[in-house]
């Protein structure tokens, strides 16, 4: 009995001590929103969330923005968009940020966007890759970073054009971006090059793709070339049932995503060879701006940095280049300090584009390897976004709301 | 082109062999102890994680390989022997829904510790070393290993006839599926039974997750994409018989097989489609029988529903008072979050509706809480209805939708209901992700409520009004004969049919108005979120609204509204730790164990006496 008396006692003193904290731990400091699915896909999270903490480090170390730090308050979503709205509500009423940054998911990233155009918040969505965040359902109140599957199938569509091949065969998961990523690439180079036919699509389900039967079906329609868009587990599958199946032998095979470290080292010895993909060769830039990058991340996490802390490192370092350019955390301001908003990244300049709200991030387009037992990405290239997006007229068009 | 055909089937057939494997685990169990064990997926997953490793460690020879994924099944075995003697040994003469959430918790903590222990990234599994290559059959290649599993998956359905059939170990079993009482009555402890039963199952979860490396690889998500599969094939085959499951598991292997060859973007549903078409021809799947007495419900002392007290009414009025007058005192979002718990709480007491009284299990119940949500959409979508036309005509769209689902799943009972209504509400999501007029996996956005009730405090009101009141309808209606009626059809089919209740009439009718309401709460939810995403038809939102239920426990009203609010609230707090999935399983875990009543029940055994001072407690 007396046990569970002190016990109590205990409980109470810390929640006590719990409350008192959060009230003094509010003072100078610029409270920026994440969320993002923590407890989801961890392979690109995490790397996601070691990029920013990296550059909120850096930041804060350098004075912080505006006179104060940045204080982040980071939420996992669990991939449910009703949850993430509920976050952001949360983030913005009583934690009272300033603006909201994150998301992984195509839909989640798309709650938010509509979230953030209802309650007037500033929205930088940092890897949801849907169109439709920028175009069909932007607003004025959300950015997004990352090249957007339009984008990543514009510069794979351009290089695939200069191949002769002329039978393309698809394969894209089940989901919004397998079919965005299928139909623009399919656009893309169907402009280039009018004599292409595309004689088969397989739509296998997210993450339980049934790779043999998916292959044979693919042998069966006997293309020269495929598109692939599957990834994670379903593209590991894929690769090993295409590999024993003799399907990749003399066929030209355009995959997107598939050179990122999250997605092509857990590959190994068996990371395809002479693919044409887009990724992320950290291993081989060495522009100072990346090598900077590169070494101040290793220095803090012993690992090497993945897509996704590129992802995390760009995003928290727009917004401290925004809020030093806006000098206020004024939502109007910010969007104002965010459009044409230039900084130059590991990767480069980046501009914030007015018209759409879309960053020039680019991304590294290249054939893999295998480098002794791991894949790698050679003769890649950097490819700037901002010649792989759409003339401004068809923005326009694109995007109903300004 | 014959080589085509003949390669696609011998690729079903050894996806039907890796499917065999793991469903045939669970159908022993759930034939045994009627566990409906939902860590089944979540041994998988551990088998494959733990033969990567011992595999990574031992030379690389095909015969090591094998003791290998020895090692690793009867690993994973063992570990299903301490869930089933730390944990369910002690949950057997509670409700099986209980089992589920108990097992349901293990899933979850099983998740975290699985991030922890081997980390996030995906790993691709060894070949098996000299059946790394592939064969040409008529021109086309299929890999060695593929033809290996197929002989592992029928040297194993020998072993289990022979297991089964010619042991004494093997006649308990069966007998236990049979007639559990009447075993233990004869004198065979039944313990052991179990503890072995369990230790088979779990062992061929291993197995299948360990023998699949070579084809696939490990991954954290693998646990829940395998369990809903292995529960289709399961109920396909007829719970309990393993003879069914190797059926079934070739029946979906070649299907799946086929149906890509011909409609690729037929990947979503197929699984499902296959089980709702045999549950329609075969309501008890396809070596399946009736289940004599096995409702899930089973040996709960379900009190008879006490009418409201004074003091009841009295704590209800003061309840309410709270409610109206919170807006004075808190702002923000305490509002934000009372408004989902009580739009949850009306969606609990729909399903609770069903369930409780009705006596009708539902794993689908998404179907319509998100289905209203659906509806609101697209009628404001595409109609630019007014939200209060929207919310008035959503509720009766998903009665009408109920109806008809429900016109197929009354007609069973227990578990294949239950997976029925599964089965529907899946087939809904694939057409609302695949749909494009529905929005797809991008969902429909700006669904915001009228001017008039965008202010946070009116729209908190509205949301407390509609769902209180939604939630006292469905209450009166247990109070009326027809209420009566649901408990008469629960308890005593028999003699409800007797004195003249039409019994599936009756469930029909129950089962289509719980499915209204939740159809309403539904609607409200689209408002106060202003998009809907198919996450709200998934199994996974299924499965927040029946642990919820769970977790208010089934012997009361309240139940459903305790159990919305605890889970709001606890998903909200502990969302916010890192590893909170452990932390939300312990905590369902620890309320199994402690509280198999249920968080009301407590709350009523604890203060029944000041509610009722006239009644007695028996």
């Amino acid at each position: 009995m007396k046990d569970l008396r002190n016990m109590c006692w205990a409980f109470a003193v810390l929640s006590l001590f719990i409350i008192l904290n959060g009230i003094a731990y509010a003072s100078n400091t610029i409270k920026i929103g994440d969320i993002n699915s923590y407890s989801k896909l961890v392979s690109f999270t995490i790397p996601y969330r070691n990029g920013w903490m990296l550059a909120q480090n850096e930041i804060n170390s350098s004075g912080g923005v505006l006179g104060k730090r940045l204080e982040v308050i980071s939420r996992d979503d669990a991939g449910k968009p009703g949850n993430a709205v509920k976050i952001a509500e949360e983030l913005i009423r009583r934690e009272r940020v300033a603006l909201l940054i994150g998301s992984y998911f195509s839909h989640v990233g798309l709650a938010l966007t509509d979230f953030a155009k209802r309650y007037r918040v500033f929205y930088l969505a940092a890897e949801p890759l849907s169109d439709a965040i920028v175009w069909s359902k932007g607003n004025r109140y959300t950015f997004r970073l990352r090249p957007s599957t339009y984008m990543q199938a514009a510069m794979l569509a351009e290089e695939a054009a200069k191949h002769p091949v002329k039978r393309w065969a698809t394969i894209a998961p089940n989901y919004a971006y397998g079919k965005d990523a299928v139909s623009a690439f399919k656009k893309i180079l169907k402009r280039k090059r009018p004599d292409v036919e595309f004689v088969a699509e397989q739509w296998p389900a997210l993450f339980k793709i049934n790779a043999g039967a998916e292959i044979q079906a693919l042998i069966k329609a006997n293309p020269e070339a495929v598109y692939n868009v599957t990834f994670g587990s379903d593209l590991a599958k894929f690769v090993r049932e295409g590999r024993l199946r003799g399907f990749f032998k003399g066929r030209f095979m355009v995959s997107q995503l598939t050179g990122e470290p999250e997605y092509l080292d857990p590959l190994k010895d068996e990371a395809p060879v002479g693919w044409l993909v887009t990724g992320y060769p950290w291993y081989d830039i060495d522009t100072d701006e990346h090598k900077r990058f590169l070494d101040a991340y290793r220095r803090r996490y012993h690992d090497y940095p993945r897509m996704g802390s590129v992802v995390g490192y760009n995003t928290m370092w727009a917004v401290a280049y925004m809020l030093r350019k806006a000098k206020s955390t004024d939502t109007d301001k910010m969007i104002e300090a965010m459009e044409g908003l230039t900084f130059t990244s590991p990767f480069g300049p980046i501009t914030f584009r007015k018209i759409d709200h879309q960053s020039t991030m680019g991304t590294f387009v290249g054939y893999t390897s295998l480098k002794g037992n791991k894949g790698i990405m050679v003769k890649w290239k950097y490819m700037d976004g901002r010649y792989y997006l759409p003339t401004d007229e068809e923005v326009r068009r694109l995007r109903p709301y300004p | 082109m014959t080589g085509t055909y003949l390669i696609q089937f011998l690729n079903g057939l050894s996806d039907a062999a890796s499917l065999f494997l793991v469903s045939a685990g669970l159908s022993l169990i759930f034939g045994v102890s009627r566990v409906v064990n939902m860590a089944h997926g979540s041994f998988y997953m551990i088998g494959a994680y733990l033969a990567y490793y011992i595999i990574s460690l031992l030379p690389k020879n095909g015969l090591l390989f094998c003791l290998g994924i020895f090692l690793s099944s009867i690993s994973v075995g063992l570990v299903g022997v301490i869930l089933e003697t730390v944990i369910l040994r002690r949950l057997y003469k509670a409700p099986e829904l209980f089992i589920l959430m108990a097992t349901f918790s293990v899933v979850l903590i099983i998740q975290d510790l699985s991030l922890w222990i081997f980390g996030a990234e995906d790993l691709l599994g060894p070949k098996m070393p000299g059946m790394d290559g592939s064969i040409k059959i008529l021109g086309s290649y299929i890999p060695q290993y593929n033809l290996f599993l197929i002989a592992v998956a029928f040297m194993i359905l020998f072993l289990l006839w022979f297991l089964l059939n010619k042991t004494r170990w093997g006649l308990f079993i069966r007998a236990a599926t049979e007639d559990r009482e009447m075993l233990s009555g004869l004198g065979v402890n039944e313990k052991w039974l179990f503890t072995g039963a369990f230790f088979l199952g779990s062992t061929l979860a291993g197995l299948g997750g360990a023998v699949q490396l070579p084809v696939g690889g490990a991954d954290l998500m693998m646990d829940l994409n395998v369990i809903a599969e292995a529960f289709v094939v399961v109920v396909v085959g007829g719970m309990g018989s393993i003879g069914g499951a190797f059926l079934a598991s070739l029946l979906i292997g070649e299907l799946t097989s086929f149906g890509i060859l011909i409609i690729p973007q037929s990947t979503l549903v197929m699984t499902f489609f296959i089980m709702a078409v045999v549950l329609i021809l075969r309501p008890y799947g396809l070596f399946g029988r009736a289940q004599i007495h096995r409702r899930l419900m089973e040996e709960i002392e379900d009190p008879p529903l006490i009418p409201p007290s004074k003091r009841v009414k009295a704590t209800t009025c003061i309840v309410l008072l709270l409610i109206f007058i919170i807006p004075i005192f808190f702002r923000g979002f305490q509002l934000v979050l009372l408004s989902e718990i009580a739009i949850f709480s009306l969606a609990c007491m729909s399903l609770y509706f069903m369930m409780g009284p009705g006596g009708m299990i539902s794993f689908g119940h998404a179907a319509f809480f998100g289905g209203g949500a659906y509806s609101a959409a697209l009628l404001v979508h595409y109609l630019h209805l007014p939200m209060e036309l929207t919310l008035l005509l959503s509720p009766i769209f998903i009665f009408l939708l109920a109806s008809i689902i429900g016109w197929f799943c009354v007609r069973l009972s227990g578990v294949y209901l239950a997976m029925l209504t599964l089965a529907f509400s899946q087939i809904l999501w694939a057409a609302v992700k695949q749909w494009k007029f529905l929005g797809g996996d991008d969902g429909i956005l700006g669904i915001w409520p009228s001017k008039w009730a965008s202010n946070e405090v009116t729209f908190y009101y509205l949301t407390m009004i509609v769902s209180i009141s939604g939630i006292l309808c469905l209450r009166y209606l247990l109070f009326t004969p027809f209420g009566y009626g649901m408990r008469g059809c629960r308890d005593s089919p028999l003699m409800a049919e007797a004195i003249g209740i039409n019994i599936k009439m009756h469930q029909w009718l129950s089962f289509s108005i719980s499915g209204m309401f939740a159809g309403l709460a539904g609607a409200l939810y689209a408002f106060s979120k202003g998009s809907v995403f198919p996450y709200e038809i998934s199994i996974f939102r299924s499965f927040d609204i029946l642990l919820s239920v769970l977790l208010g426990g089934m012997h009361s009203i309240s139940g459903p509204i305790v159990g919305a609010g605890t889970f709001i609230w606890l998903e909200d707090m502990i969302s916010r730790f890192h590893f909170w999935r452990l932390i939300l399983g312990l905590i369902f875990l620890l309320l199994v164990i402690g509280f198999p009543k249920g968080i009301s029940g407590v709350i009523n055994k604890k203060l029944f006496r000041f509610f009722h001072p006239q009644t007695e407690i028996n």
